[in-house]
């Protein structure tokens, strides 16, 4: 797509005289035929820039440096030669029909001020849709490894160019103008003299006959207006007026509420169900009927399925682990540990060790799980929040024994994702459940069913040992051992269609996509000399319904490193924040750290048991670095709260994050946010008890993800200027260090290095709710607690 | 069936449904009022949370018959008509911070925030952390660092 130019080709406009040595890259891009303009680009372009060594002792580059998730995301994008693009309208708006999903993490306002950017239209002007399922774009409608940022900022930019450029071409026939006198401004192009044409005017004049190729040039970085200005979402309004729909929100016709009742352990299934006939006559019922994970009920309101669900009498079959709980788990993970080898030490040379075990979590959005299904003898249409509509529609067809293109799918706003939505599970329950019936459905999960029987982090642990001497870190190993993540959805075609290209894949395929992921998102952000990190998987990838939780292994990764070299400073008499700055190995991350050191006020006087801890991370082409207050005195960490668990409080936050060019700041700052709540949860109170193939945990009042309560009082991200040119990733990116200074702050604060995570899960802090009959039911007493 | 009857956001409405049928499922699936938020449905996420006669409450654990002719429902889609306005100071304070990100909890923090104000004053205070600590709305995205700044910026409007 891009194409460059040898510099004095004569061809850079007016507007880049200032740089008569460089030539500007020029990209390809298409006009496409239509009634009005429309300009497209392909999916797939990228740029990577190699990454500086550091000072001591050099580490050889890791994979992750060589080559990260996000490259292998984007090489995936480039077989396909299909295009996304910018429409203008008779109205004088722009439409863009985004194929990724919009979970809260402003994609969708991104694209929009990239959009505006280029074209020269008003934020407010454009419209950016979720497409359905696209699937000629194979693997380039898939949302994960917050790669939309990465893989979507020229391609978008490229279609907005064209548009433009076209709207002048247009504009000049109307005016009987030259290109170059005219000005694109504010969604008019003006000429000398005050006349002017709106886009809407030009929308069809602009239009092609037919679809062609097209050379474009992008405005250079120093005439943003918008790219890099701290925007609002497009949808805030929607938001904050209850307007914004959700999947549950739609009125399809006839989809009336279903609910599953839902097997007591992991994964069972149905044996018999003894009294359908009774069920289906109760108040508001339509429909029971017996699928793959359990039984159906379809009534008028999700109340009534509620009650349905719960007075079905089902006799269940066991399920995938009936026999494991947490111990028998980490037992099993414990003998697949692969030893750690250090080569022979000096006689002076010291050793720090660790082990650390992070326990299962789970992995819902607030929106449950919800897909409207409605199958017909010879087609299907499904309304849901999708990271992977095109698998979903294949998985979809094959259920039926129908062609995909009989099968619509439509892409739904979601509820929050962090990985949730890569998986099609409640597509196939509902679409199974539409068949059975012969009729719509509007599938929703109950919360209970999220805790149980929903997706979580697979259990895993960390083994670090690291040897050092004469001022230098000589070695720093990793083993980590997890229970097997399940790929088989979303990321599995990618990994599956380009794991032989990706270097260097050490223990090749054997073990699955994991060993991939693990080698192209892991590092050591430090020069430690020898540095090897192992991954090895325990079960099979669907003994459990695993997947990632905002990130997969880093956040775990990362924080067992720290604690690692916050142990590492003190052995060598270094101060923690002195220590990093002195060994990172990369200049972005050392920008970062001593950022949020300054603006954090690192080393300022703290109250006994509260401390200071700062950490660092880089992933998705940015570094971030995270200074955490926290308080362990006696008076808060027993403070009482109904239903809920206190603890030690994270009482202020500071981050540095380096994207290398945020796009919106303010829409970064918010995701940085969101994964420092993340951070906070899994270190100190989020996390899913097994005993016997049941997972404990019921709702929110039991599965303890941060809440106001356990929110700092001061939360202040620093977003750095440009530093690359080329936007990261966001949506994960704030999770690793968060949760790693929050661990290092409790080991200062305490005294005590945490081994467990989170911290809190010894202790059960609360009574499991029923497995039969499956869900709570709903309160009565709901007036008592008005405020 | 029963026939029950109340106020939701200044209008009357009548519904023939089971009394026991939790009133978020008769303003959600009978009603298609859709701002109030299903995220647990035992009063403890607090995404539906609505106001009934100015207070706030969870309309998933109240049974529809107790609600009373005379009550008040507001969801957040008649916030803003409470103060005759196009959107409530609270909600434009919500706007101004840019506070949601998926927004699925954000009708029911607003509803909770409003009422939260309302409440510390009543107790003679302006609403500050320590009430704020006491607001059970989750949000799985995070955002309790621009809810914090909302909700005392919003309060100062109100
Ligand atoms: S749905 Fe009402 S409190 Fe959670
Ligand atoms: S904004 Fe997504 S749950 Fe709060």
């Amino acid at each position: 797509m891009e194409q460059r130019r040898s510099p004095r080709s004569g061809l850079s406009r007016p507007g880049n005289s200032h740089r008569p040595d460089m030539g500007r890259r020029r990209f390809l891009g298409y006009l496409v035929a239509a009634p009005t303009l429309a300009a497209a680009a392909q999916l797939g372009q990228s740029l990577t820039s190699p990454r500086e060594a550091g000072a001591a002792i050099p580490s050889p580059p890791e994979p992750s440096e060589v080559y990260d998730l996000n490259d292998l995301l984007t090489l995936a994008a480039t077989p396909t030669s299909n295009l996304i693009a910018v429409v203008l309208n008779k109205d004088g708006t722009a439409s863009f029909d985004m194929p990724r999903a919009e979970s809260g993490q402003g994609i969708t306002t991104m694209a929009a001020m990239l959009i505006a950017e280029e074209l020269e239209l008003p934020l407010d002007k454009i419209d950016v849709t979720l497409a359905d399922a696209r699937p000629e774009l194979v693997f380039n409608q898939f949302t994960a490894g917050s790669n939309t940022t990465i893989s979507m900022y020229n391609p978008i930019r490229v279609a907005a160019a064209i548009a433009r450029q076209q709207l002048l071409r247009a504009a000049a026939i109307q005016l009987d103008e030259t290109v170059t006198r005219l000005t694109p401004h504010l969604g008019f192009i003006e000429a000398p003299g005050g006349r002017k044409l709106s886009y809407g005017d030009l929308a069809e004049l602009a239009a092609s006959q037919e679809t062609k190729e097209v050379e474009t040039e992008l405005k250079p970085r120093s005439q943003f207006k918008i790219i890099g200005t701290p925007r609002n979402r497009i949808d805030a309004l929607d938001a904050v007026t209850g307007r914004k729909k959700f999947a549950m929100d739609l009125d399809v016709p006839d989809a009336l509420p279903t609910m599953i009742c839902r097997p007591p352990t992991i994964k069972g299934t149905v044996g018999s169900v003894a009294n359908v006939d009774a069920v289906r006559e109760m108040p508001g019922v339509t429909d029971v009927a017996t699928i793959a994970t359990g039984v159906a009920v379809r009534a008028k309101t999700f109340g009534q399925c509620i009650d349905a669900a719960n007075a079905l009498e089902v006799s269940w079959n066991p399920g995938t682990v009936d026999g494991e709980s947490d111990e028998t788990v980490l037992d099993r993970i414990k003998k697949a540990e692969i030893p750690l080898a250090v080569p022979k030490l000096g006689p002076l040379t010291g050793v720090v060790e660790g082990e650390f075990t992070f326990h299962f979590r789970n992995n819902a959005a607030l929106e449950p799980n919800t897909a409207v299904a409605d199958v017909r003898p010879d087609s299907a249409e499904i309304w849901a929040p999708l990271q992977s509509p095109i698998l979903c529609q294949q998985q979809v067809a094959e259920q039926l024994g129908l062609p995909v293109s009989a099968v619509t799918v439509h892409v739904e706003q979601a509820g929050g994702a962090f990985g949730r939505r890569m998986f099609n599970d409640v597509v196939l329950e509902a679409t199974e459940a539409s068949r059975k019936m012969g009729k719509p459905v509007k599938l929703m999960w109950h919360r209970t069913d999220e805790c149980r029987q929903g997706r979580m982090h697979p259990m895993c642990t960390s083994r670090i040992r690291a040897s050092y001497a004469g001022g230098n870190v000589l070695t720093f190993e990793q083993r980590h051992t997890s229970v097997a993540t399940d790929y088989t959805q979303g990321f599995g075609e990618i990994i599956t269609a380009l794991a032989g290209k990706v270097p260097p894949l050490g223990q090749g395929n054997e073990l699955g996509f994991s060993v991939p992921v693990f080698e192209l998102t892991v590092n050591v952000p430090y020069n430690f000399g020898v540095v090897t990190q192992l991954l090895n998987e325990t079960y099979t990838y669907d003994t459990f319904p695993t997947s990632s939780v905002r990130n997969l292994v880093n956040p775990d990764v990362r924080t067992a490193q720290e604690l690692i070299v916050d142990q590492l400073a003190a052995k060598m008499g270094k101060d923690p924040y002195e220590f990093r700055r002195a060994f990172v190995d990369d200049e972005r991350v050392r920008a970062v750290l001593d950022k949020a050191a300054e603006v954090g006020e690192w080393g300022r006087a703290m109250e006994p048991n509260t401390a200071q801890a700062i950490t660092v991370h880089k992933e998705y082409k940015g570094a971030t670095a995270t200074l955490v207050e926290i308080d362990c005195r006696p008076e808060t960490v027993n403070r009482k709260i109904r239903n809920a668990v206190t603890g030690p409080r994270v009482t202020r936050v500071v981050m540095a994050v380096d994207t290398g060019l945020p796009i919106n700041p303010r829409g970064l700052e918010a995701q940085m946010q969101g994964g420092i709540m993340d951070g906070i949860a899994q270190t100190l109170t989020s996390s899913l008890h097994l005993k016997d193939g049941t997972l404990l945990e019921g709702s929110w009042d039991d599965y303890f993800y941060t809440r106001h309560w356990n929110a700092p009082f001061e939360t202040k991200v620093v977003v750095m200027p440009p530093t690359t040119g080329e936007p990261g990733g966001a949506g994960e990116f704030g999770v690793p260090s968060s949760m790693a200074a929050v661990a290092c702050a409790y080991a200062r604060a305490t005294g005590t290095v945490p081994t467990s995570f989170p911290i809190n899960h010894a202790t059960l802090s609360f009574t499991p709710k029923p497995t039969v009959p499956p869900l709570p039911p709903s309160p009565t007493n709901g007036l008592k607690f008005a405020y | 069936m029963p026939q029950h009857t109340f106020i939701v956001n200044g209008k009357q409405v009548t519904v023939d449904i089971e009394d026991d049928v939790r009133l978020l499922w008769v303003l959600r699936d009978v009603l298609g009022i859709n701002g109030p938020k299903y995220g647990c449905g035992i009063n403890v996420c607090k995404a539906c949370t609505c106001h009934i006669n100015g207070k706030a409450f969870n309309p998933c654990s109240v049974r529809v018959g107790d609600v009373e002719p005379t009550d008040e429902i507001t969801t957040i889609e008649g916030l803003p008509g409470t103060v005759d306005a196009d959107l409530h100071p609270m909600q434009e304070a919500w706007l101004e911070r840019d506070v949601a990100q998926c927004g699925y909890c954000q009708p029911g923090q607003i509803m909770a925030a409003v009422a939260k104000v309302r409440q510390a004053r009543a107790a003679g205070h302006e609403v500050g952390d320590a009430d704020i600590d006491e607001i059970r709305n989750i949000c799985r995205c995070g955002t309790y660092a621009r809810i914090r700044e909302a909700i005392k910026s919003g309060a100062q409007r109100m």
